[in-house]
């Protein structure tokens, strides 16, 4: 039987069942309470006590870390309880840069929202300290410590969602700030550009890295052509910068505001998604037939890319070779589209609209240049075309709709979905199952794939085969299953892995939302768009074929390899970080280098590194061998690796060592 | 002998969180044992302490700069705690610290001299206020103390270290 209590909320009953605190329940009776750090996804913080409520018998307490009991008498919004927010707004306001005016995040932030609504109309207190410098070091996101107001949303997201941590609290009392370890810039530091701290940052102090001014320019070079890709997840979420609801379709505006811009051709990265299916499934299904490199994760994320190129090196091979969509379609139009659209390889320009902070990272990574100019030019994200949309005095909402140029504007249901948790997975499926069987796969078995889970396990039958799958997102969930790849222990056959919670809908770079029900919205748009048209096999996508024919050569072929696929390698979550054991760098003596990185961490480079400490006291070496441990040669896959002399020994063990360390002493006497 | 000293002090970092089991929740008693090696934290070490604990470098970095007590740069060899409690400071304390910044080119900014010798810091109370004005050198007490007593405190240390040299 359900167990129905109640709580008193301003003198009304209001009941409440399985609420983990006081806060949802008075929410749940349409009352708006204020917060900063409170977010259902991540743990109780209890900083901004903006929730604050009075409970008879109680007091004033924060409403976010209190547990409800039954028969309690709560107040939220008495004479007391306003002033007392308000005085909060003004400590929290009297830390805080003010400078809206100039913010990209003013009308979308939380702080000036709440000042506003809580009527503070002068900070009486005065600013002390001076101003700190912004940290524009990544390609992705900007740091401005000024604006931070110490919430620590963006604290727990990292660590609590994404398992990384790259930045935390440091310093004490009025010297608080957030900053990556030891104050280093982010670029220096193991953060994977997710920006899933500038998606929960209540302020401007965390804030994707605009490219606008690059596009303006681009657009403005009258001797360029510019083409344009958008992202499928941008088309259900560029509306709410125009006040329209979550997941609404505004493709067709968007395409016609797009010309209005300025862009020559828009083109979908849909395209790009279902030829990334092809790829991936080919890739996947050769793979299970030689039975070798099994799971098979996917490799569209490039938040995740970077995740497990510095935490899970050696798990690389097991990562699809396919580019993620946004670059297969950055190589197959600079491949194919100077012949079709009769312009110069170097009048062409191709810029992208992306839901996500780290396709800006991805689009400048060395894989994607070819003589040094990179694949796609520039990124931008579904907030900064909005804002594009605005500047250019654009009425968004009175345009009518125009449709993608065509044949990389063409594409099936299945390179919709791609923009939510699952949907790789279930455009693979229909794939597959279409390829081993024959037939169509029946829809419904396949959508069993959709849900919200962190981690979600399924087995599916195609034919005489059973494929095991797992779908993840959010990196926190992917760190015991990569473990179990490492150790040989996993039997899944195919895992996807997208980054943001949600999938791509929820990327840092969509338009801020304070609205919890957003993701879903905008997933569900997705999946209705798929209905929409009238394929879902991205097998049946005729000019992704065309395409092969003109262009690419086989599926999974020479020419396909070339511009499809790439190879990840290792990298180093952190700049710069060795330590000497010796003094100083004696450059006679023969250098001893081990490896005191996490993965040669775990394969035991610490007891390495106290044998040969103790072999080369024993031998009494100490004048011809300077022992070092250091962070990573990138070569994690092959660990424990320790470098003798300019020898870079893989997997190697105290007997190697000594045994080169000696063969290379007798050398030098 | 350095390089000796260097291969103790790393053995030793192994050692501490060994002796921890490698547990997060004891990072502060390891970070004290570590810094009793090095006399502050270096970083490349709190990065190699972060990955034993798997825990983030930020995070440890986080617990290390909120404590006063842990040192984020180099300290000297001989570390002089000048008593400014109530005590102390009425009794004059402040004459005192200044004369030994004045003597070793020290201030609040740069507490530690470039040979890495002396390390000069006010602190709040020692509990010896029935000495005061008290300053500790290395832990070890000394009461009733004032400039020039210092100052000859110092220049001791100094006649002993050329001795050794």
């Amino acid at each position: 039987m359900e167990n129905k209590q109640t709580i008193i909320i301003n003198g009304r009953e209001v009941p409440f069942n399985g609420q983990k605190n006081l806060l949802e329940i008075i929410r749940s009776a349409n009352i708006e309470m204020p917060t900063f750090c409170y977010h259902s996804e991540l743990s109780v913080y209890g900083a901004c006590r903006l929730c604050i409520v009075d409970i008879e018998g109680m007091g004033v307490v924060t409403s976010c870390s209190t547990a409800p009991k039954a028969g309690m008498v709560v107040r939220t919004h008495t004479d007391k309880l306003r002033k007392m927010r308000k005085i909060y707004m003004e400590l929290l306001l009297a830390n805080h840069h003010q400078s809206c005016t100039t913010c990209a995040k003013s009308s979308m932030c939380k702080l000036q929202d709440l000042a506003a609504r809580m009527d503070v109309k002068e900070v009486r207190f005065q600013k002390t300290g001076c101003e700190k410098a912004l940290d524009t070091s990544s390609p992705s996101l900007i740091r401005d410590p000024n604006k931070c107001i110490l919430c620590g949303d963006c604290v727990r997201a990292c660590d609590e969602i994404q398992g990384i941590g790259a930045i935390d609290f440091a310093n004490r009392g009025a010297s608080t700030t957030v900053v990556p370890a030891f104050e280093k810039d982010i670029k220096s530091v193991d953060c994977v550009y997710c920006g899933l701290c500038a998606s929960v940052c209540p302020t401007g102090a965390i804030m994707p890295r605009p490219e606008t001014e690059a596009v303006w320019d681009i657009l403005h070079d009258e001797t360029k052509t510019v083409v344009v890709q958008i992202a499928p997840a941008v088309r259900v979420a560029i509306g709410e910068m125009f006040g329209l609801e979550p997941g609404t379709i505004s493709t067709g505006k968007m395409v016609a505001a797009l010309k209005m811009l300025g862009f020559d051709k828009v083109f979908d990265t849909s395209f790009a998604a279902d030829l990334t299916v092809l790829e991936e499934t080919n890739e996947f299904l050769k793979r299970k037939e030689k039975n070798e490199k099994l799971p098979l994760f996917t490799s569209c994320c490039p938040a995740w890319v970077k995740y497990v190129e510095q935490s899970f090196s050696d798990i690389l091979p097991h990562v699809s070779s396919c580019r993620s969509p946004q670059q297969m379609f950055g190589s197959v139009a600079r491949e194919t589209l100077p012949k079709t659209l009769d312009v110069k390889p170097e009048d062409l320009h191709i810029v992208s609209i992306m839901p996500c902070t780290a396709k800006k990272f991805e689009a400048k990574r060395p894989e994607f240049m070819k003589n040094d100019q990179p694949d796609v030019d520039a990124v931008i994200t579904t907030q900064e075309l909005g804002r594009m949309i605005k500047q250019a005095g654009i009425q968004f909402n009175q345009l009518t709709s125009e449709s993608f140029d065509m044949p990389l504007g063409f594409k099936t249901g299945a390179g919709i979905i791609f923009g939510t948790t699952g949907g790789v997975s279930e455009a693979v499926l229909r794939y597959a199952s279409e390829k081993l069987t024959g037939q169509k796969p029946d829809p419904d078995d396949i959508a069993r794939v959709r849900a919200k889970d962190g981690l979600r396990v399924h087995t599916v039958k195609i034919g005489e085969a059973e494929l095991k799958l797992a779908i993840v997102h959010g990196l926190k969930n992917i760190c015991e299953i990569a473990e179990q790849v490492r150790d040989g222990q996993c039997d899944y056959d195919f895992i996807e892995v997208m980054a943001c919670p949600g999938g791509c809908v929820t990327g840092a770079g969509q338009p801020v939302s304070h609205d919890d029900t957003a993701k879903e919205l905008r997933a569900r748009g997705l999946y209705n768009k798929d209905k929409d048209l009238q394929l879902h096999n991205s097998d049946d996508n005729p000019y992704l074929h065309r395409c092969y024919q003109q262009h690419l050569g086989d599926i999974g072929g020479h020419k396909a390899h070339e511009l499809l696929h790439t190879k990840y390698s290792s990298r180093k979550r952190f700049d710069d970080v060795e330590f000497l054991i010796s003094e100083e760098h004696h450059q006679e003596r023969l250098g001893v280098n081990v490896c005191v990185g996490t993965s040669c961490y775990l394969r035991g480079s610490q007891k390495l590194l106290e044998d040969v400490m103790k072999h080369v006291k024993k031998q009494d070496l100490h004048e011809q061998v300077e022992v070092r441990a250091t962070f990573c040669f990138e070569t994690c896959d092959h660990g424990p690796t320790v470098r003798v002399g300019e020898t870079v020994m893989k997997k190697a063990t105290v007997e190697t060592i000594c045994e080169e360390m000696n063969r290379q002493l007798q050398v030098l006497v | 002998m350095e390089t000796d000293t260097k291969l103790r002090k790393f053995g030793r970092v192994c050692e501490i969180v060994d002796k921890y089991d490698r547990n997060p929740s004891k990072l502060i008693p390891i970070l004290q044992e570590v810094q009793k090696e090095y006399r502050y934290l270096p970083e490349e070490v709190m990065t190699y302490v972060a990955t034993c604990l798997d825990m983030s470098p930020a995070r440890v970095y986080g617990v290390a700069s909120f404590y006063a007590n842990f040192a984020l740069e180099p300290k000297g060899k001989y570390v002089v705690h000048i008593c400014d409690g109530t005590a102390c400071h009425v009794k004059g304390s402040g004459a005192i610290k200044e004369a030994l910044y004045k003597k070793l080119k020290l201030s609040g900014d740069k507490p530690t001299t470039d040979d890495l010798m002396f390390t000069v810091e006010a602190v709040s109370c020692l509990g010896a206020c029935g000495l005061a004005p008290v300053m500790t050198v290395n832990e070890k007490v000394h009461g009733q103390m004032t400039a020039e007593s210092a100052e000859a405190l110092i220049d001791d240390i100094l006649a002993e270290e050329a001795d050794n040299a």
